[in-house]
């Protein structure tokens, strides 16, 4: 099979595959919400105060929030058909909006995280592999540990106690300085001081996980037989080490990258708290505080998407990283 | 003339294990010599050394001269410069020794930029000659497959090929054909002694299979324990071996002409103990006369098959693994199966012990039709059949002691009495010839042969009447085979039993069976009586096997005749 | 390579036979340093919680000092009191109970559902095993975290509440691991011989695969409990947790507020959960290259 037939093939299995998971998940979530106490009228009502009952009662028929269960849920898959996520009581916007406008704050956290995370991981893992047992590798690895250990929210507070109150080099929230109205390079300048804290503080932990793994990874590879055969040809120790050994240890680490997706949308929820970034994981919380949940299922329904579309991301990297994996 | 190669008292050893003692060695240019010894003798750890490419903990100490050099004191980049250029080595397994990640020529091209200095257009062009000179099919198009893309013998091409690359003066061979099937075994074997004598190299073989040796070296070393015992010319070796142990070890390594039978010959065993001063003694049992005659086989058979099909499903449908077989074991019978792997003979064994829902066809045992007989009837009857497994240490769950192995199975099948469980127990282990304290200990505490017993013990702790077994001599050492040769025939006679002895090894199935059937492709492409099949063979495929078979004598084929006329 | 025969040796030792299969496990894992480390540091943490009832009797939210007093200013309160006047000490101390027991409580119920449903799928296949996985995948599809939020909302933010839903958030892990490994395992000689022996299904599960299978689920379960912690203290630093008690993300989260002025408040509690998931993750380490007889022979 050609190339771009393996491709299209992958594609179509992941969009059957897709549909029954967020038909589920919608229809998991729904329900469960349905369990919590209170909607979002309550806390409308509760924050403003003094709507009379038919007041009440009248806004929770303009948001449907009156109607049985299943039609509530019919009418939010309605929705769905037409790629609509509905509307936010809260807010008073439609869902997709709100979600596409703290979309790309989320998007620029979680990905220059990533990248730093995997970079860094595989060249502390090389190094840890390369001087496993001996003083390099012992101190990385503590050190790993102890960052895999370490609440990446706790360590985004110590940075900003440091960086931010101490030594005044950063700023201490948000993603641009309010009414700086900057442009171009200026701008690029301050959002990138805004984004150390929090891509840091968020690629910590994943730093580590990825570390120990290309280290776990390269020597159990290092011990294969195909590694002895290419010792066996001459090579040099470090094209030994880059192109077999490192090679074969990406495979594993795509994997588990993918995994960790989920792991990384909760973590950037709780970073985006703690730095006030305008992301998706903050709407994610305010929305579960006003008992919004068009919001909240939206924001589940496109992590959930997300995740789907990492996977087959992962597996089309698995396909071209390992010969022998055909897309299934 | 100086030796190419000339090892000197060469010791190695690892934390609390003295692996080689005081090794001796020369190798001539253009020689073949065979480095002959069971597992754990320390010949592969020797062959590693030549290379360096002993792991850290390893100490070596000694003197290895290669062309003058001493390898031990060369700097590991110096080294690296006559690894792959003067030194190559293949490797056992083919499957794993090959990068699965990276294409065939990709690896190819390697050895040939680094020592050649090619550029990447010349290696390609390279790589492509050296996959025809291996004899790879349409060598320029599968230059791009991996290692997954090429059949077991095809790897083991590409591996020649690149050690070949760069025409070393030495090449290393650690046991190059034991992974692959016989009539592949043959084909490589070839490839080698032609590409030494069109490259004009020496080839170091080192093998466990004597049987090898005879057809392909000019001279033998044999090792025992760390410590070569023997060294001499093949020829002499055969006719005149010097050291009881290697005398035990043409006496127990069974061969396709020998006209032993089970019926009435025990095998030759070697027993090896321990002196006073840790220095080892061997004595050879040689092959004598069954005391106790066999009884003849009785008309009815224990087990009838009936065009059984088996089937696994694969991604691209069904594949038959077993397609359309009949046979039947007469009570007191020994049927040998012999295929190669793939063939489906593993997949007929477990369809018959119902370990594989059959997609056809009938089983009967001992009359009973069993073929899609729910489990819980089934259970009763299992205990008539048994099997004896490939892998004693996989087949013995490392968990459980050997007492609690034996005693579930007793318990399971209804034995409520524990001092009559515990009675047979011992009983049994007398049986195998395993010590009774063996009891409390874990698999992992056996040698190899023991465990194979332990396996024995639990498929005769129920008393069946069918044993089906499994190439169940063939991952142990030649010396260890024919003693389990030797206990499966005296409990055949003890206990009456009838065996379905599966192997790929024709001389093991020509001492061991009264029938034998051939498989190929899920079929039974010929049986017959034991002297006809050998004698007689009418199927080509049978042939095929039969001439692949290792010869005994050395110097038989004619190539060899040709080299020394030359 | 290098012999690896083993002879039958003479030494069966004083260990009892029940354990004998551990006993070398055991040894490797009593000889790493590290592992020691994690299981002491584990083990104090344990003691901590359970005595801290003893040394600070009284509900550790009681306002009992002036706010804000800095560590070492006052000897009765060695860490110093928040901003209102809550002892910090007691505060880790009785954090910790809320920790571990929410960590350990919430991978049981994970072990337990995960286990279940990967020994399931994994040893009898089939369909059920397809609406195993695809289950497993549908809740492996929604990000854990914001699913234990969601979760956490369904009632009063309660410590039973918080168990459960990290409970039953996280068992795929577990579900994937398990059916894993009984799948390979289904296909071992020695589950074939137990097969061909007429062993039970219940027989086969138990005393054949899973004493084969729990050490790499052992493992796990310690990274697990870590994890879950690491959860815990995310969730009561949101605001999230049981307002009746104290945790320490609830002190960070109280803490945070004082960042500029008093950040001891939110590093003391940080610190305290670094060590605890540190013992966990070290114990998990060590137990891995303990339980895994291949890196065993390497180290």
């Amino acid at each position: 099979m050609s190339t771009l037939a393996r491709v299209r093939a992958t594609l179509w299995r992941t969009a059957l595959q897709a549909v029954p998971t967020v038909f589920g998940i919608v229809i998991l979530v729904f329900f469960l919400l349905q369990l919590v106490p209170g909607d979002a009228v309550d806390v409308l009502a509760g924050e403003s105060g003094g709507i009379s009952e038919e007041g009440l009662a009248m806004l929770r028929a303009s948001f449907g929030l009156d109607q049985p269960v299943l039609v509530q849920l019919l009418a939010y898959l309605d929705h769905l058909a037409h790629f609509s996520l509905g509307y936010s009581p809260r807010y008073n916007t439609p869902v997709m909006d709100l979600i596409l406008s703290r979309l790309p704050g989320s998007i620029v956290l979680m990905l220059l995280s990533q990248i730093i995370a995997i970079a860094v991981g595989i060249a502390l893992g090389a190094i840890m592999a390369a001087w496993a047992g001996r003083w390099p590798d012992r101190l990385l690895s503590l050190a790993a540990l102890l960052l895999y250990s370490t609440p990446g929210f706790w360590v985004g507070l110590m940075a900003l106690v440091v960086c931010s109150v101490w030594l005044g080099w950063l700023p201490s929230g948000g993603d641009v300085t309010i009414g700086a109205d900057l442009r171009g390079w200026a701008w690029l300048k301050d959002f990138a001081a805004h984004a150390v804290l929090p891509v840091t503080a968020l690629a910590g932990f994943f730093v580590a996980i990825y570390a120990r793994l290309v280290r776990a990874s390269m020597l159990e590879i290092s011990r294969q037989d195909f590694v002895r055969t290419a010792h066996a040809k001459g090579l040099a120790p470090f094209v030994v080490t880059v192109r077999h050994v490192l090679r074969c240890a990406l495979v594993p680490l795509s994997t588990v990258a993918g995994m960790h997706l989920g792991t990384l949308l909760g973590g950037a929820v709780v970073i985006e708290t703690v730095f006030s970034w305008p992301g998706l994981g903050r709407l994610a919380l305010e929305a579960v505080m006003a008992r919004d949940y068009a919001v909240l299922l939206g924001i589940l329904l496109l992590s959930s998407l997300t995740v789907i579309v990492a996977n087959l991301l992962v597996d089309l990297l698995h396909a071209w990283l390992d010969p022998r994996i055909q897309t299934r | 003339m100086t030796p190419l190669l000339e090892i000197g008292k060469l010791s190695i050893s690892f934390p609390g294990l003295e692996a080689v003692r005081g090794f001796d060695l020369s190798i001539h240019a253009g020689e073949t010599l065979a480095l002959v010894g069971e597992s754990g003798c320390g010949k592969s750890v020797t062959a590693l050394s030549l290379m360096r490419l002993l792991p850290p903990p390893a100490r070596v100490d000694g003197s290895i001269l290669f062309e003058g050099r001493d390898l031990l004191a060369l700097s590991l980049a110096e080294v690296r410069d006559l690894r792959g250029r003067a030194i190559s080595m293949i490797f056992q397994e083919p499957m794993t020794s090959l990068n699965p990640v990276l294409s065939i020529g990709h690896q190819l091209e390697e050895v040939l930029r680094r020592h050649e200095k090619l550029s990447a257009r010349a290696a390609r062009t390279r790589a492509v000659e050296l996959l025809d000179l291996v004899r790879i099919p349409e060598p320029a198009r599968r230059i791009d497959d991996f290692a997954h893309n090429l059949s077991g013998g095809q790897r083991q091409r590409v591996m020649i090929a690149m050690a070949v690359a760069c025409r070393p003066r030495l090449l290393i061979a650690d046991e190059p054909t034991t992974a692959l099937d016989v009539t592949i075994q043959a084909q490589i074997l070839e490839l080698l002694d032609r590409l030494r004598r069109e490259f004009s190299m020496s080839l170091l073989l080192i093998t466990h299979d004597l049987g090898l040796v005879g057809q392909w070296a000019d001279r033998v070393a044999v090792m025992y324990a760390g410590r070569k015992v023997e060294e001499a010319a093949t020829q002499r070796l055969f006719e005149h071996p010097a050291h009881p142990y290697s005398r035990g070890l043409l006496a127990t390594s069974l061969h396709l002409e020998q006209e032993l039978h089970y019926r009435s010959m025990r095998l030759p065993e070697i027993r090896h103990e321990a002196g006073d001063a840790g220095e080892s003694t061997f004595r050879l049992i040689e092959a004598s006369p069954q005391r106790i005659p066999l009884p003849p086989p009785a008309d009815t058979p224990i087990l009838s098959l009936r065009e059984v099909r088996a089937c696994y499903r694969t991604p691209r449908g069904d594949f038959a693994a077993v397609d359309g077989v009949s046979l039947d074991i007469l009570r007191g019978q020994t049927i040998g199966l012999v295929g190669e792997s793939g063939c489906g003979k593993t997949t007929l064994s477990k369809t018959i012990l119902r370990l594989l829902e059959p997609a056809g066809g009938t089983i009967l045992l001992d009359g009973q039709d069993i073929t899609h007989l729910a489990e819980n009837r089934l259970r009763p009857l299992r205990s008539k059949v048994q099997m004896i497994f490939q892998d004693p240490f996989a087949s013995l769950n490392p968990r459980h002691s050997i007492e609690t192995i034996l005693d579930s199975v007793l318990s399971v099948h209804g034995l409520r009495d524990r001092a009559g469980r515990r009675a047979r127990i011992l009983e049994t282990l007398d049986h195998v010839g395993l010590p009774r304290q063996s009891l409390l200990r874990y698999p992992h505490e056996f040698s190899g042969g023991q465990r194979q017993r332990i396996g024995i013990a639990r498929a005769l702790i129920l008393k069946p009447s069918l044993v089906i077994c499994d190439e169940p001599v063939s991952a142990l050492d030649v010396s260890i085979q024919a003693q389990i040769l030797n206990l499966l025939v005296e409990l055949k006679r003890d206990f009456g039993l009838s065996y379905l002895f599966i192997s790929h090894d024709l001389s093991v199935v020509r001492y061991i069976a009264d029938e034998v059937f051939v498989m190929l492709g899920g079929r039974f492409v010929e049986h017959g009586d034991h002297r006809r099949i050998w004698d007689a063979p009418r199927h080509d495929y049978t042939r095929t096997l039969i001439e692949a078979a290792p010869a005994r004598k050395a110097g038989a084929p004619a190539s060899r005749l040709e080299l020394a006329a030359a | 390579m290098a012999s690896s025969t083993v002879f039958l040796s003479e030494r069966s030792g004083p260990w009892s036979p029940r354990f004998g299969q551990f006993t070398p496990q055991i040894r490797a894992f009593l000889r790493n340093p590290a592992g020691v480390a994690g299981l002491s540091l584990l083990l104090l943490m344990l003691l901590t919680a359970l005595i801290a009832p003893l040394l600070y009797p009284g509900d550790p939210l009681d306002m009992v000092a002036r706010p804000l007093l800095r560590p070492g200013q006052d000897l009765r309160f060695p860490l110093g009191t928040d901003s209102l006047g809550r002892d910090v000490v007691a505060g880790l101390a009785h954090g910790a109970r809320i920790s571990l027991l929410i960590g350990f409580s919430a991978v049981s119920i994970s072990l337990l559902i995960g286990t279940l449903i990967g020994t399931v799928a994994g040893y009898f296949g089939g369909w059920l095993d397809d609406l195993l996985v695809h289950l497993t995948e549908l809740f492996q599809t929604l990000p854990t975290f914001l699913f234990v939020i969601v979760l956490v909302t369904i009632g009063k933010p309660s410590v039973m509440l918080i168990t459960l839903s990290i409970g039953v958030a996280s068992w795929p892990t577990i579900a994937r691991l398990a059916r894993a490994e009984f799948r390979s395992l289904r296909e071992s000689d020695f589950v074939m011989a137990a097969r061909s022996l007429g062993y039970s299904n219940s027989r086969i599960i138990f005393r054949e695969i899973l004493p084969n299978a729990l050490p790499p689920i052992i493992v796990t379960t310690s990274v697990m409990v870590a994890t879950a912690i690491l959860n815990e203290s995310a969730l009561s630093f949101l605001g999230l947790g049981d307002p009746n008690v104290v945790s320490w993300g609830s002190m960070i989260g109280a803490g945070r507020e004082m960042l500029r002025t008093a950040w001891y408040l939110t590093a003391f509690p940080g610190a305290m959960i670094v060590l605890a998931v540190l013992s966990l993750n070290l114990l998990g380490d060590a137990l891995n290259d303990a339980l895994n007889p291949r890196l065993r022979e390497l180290s």
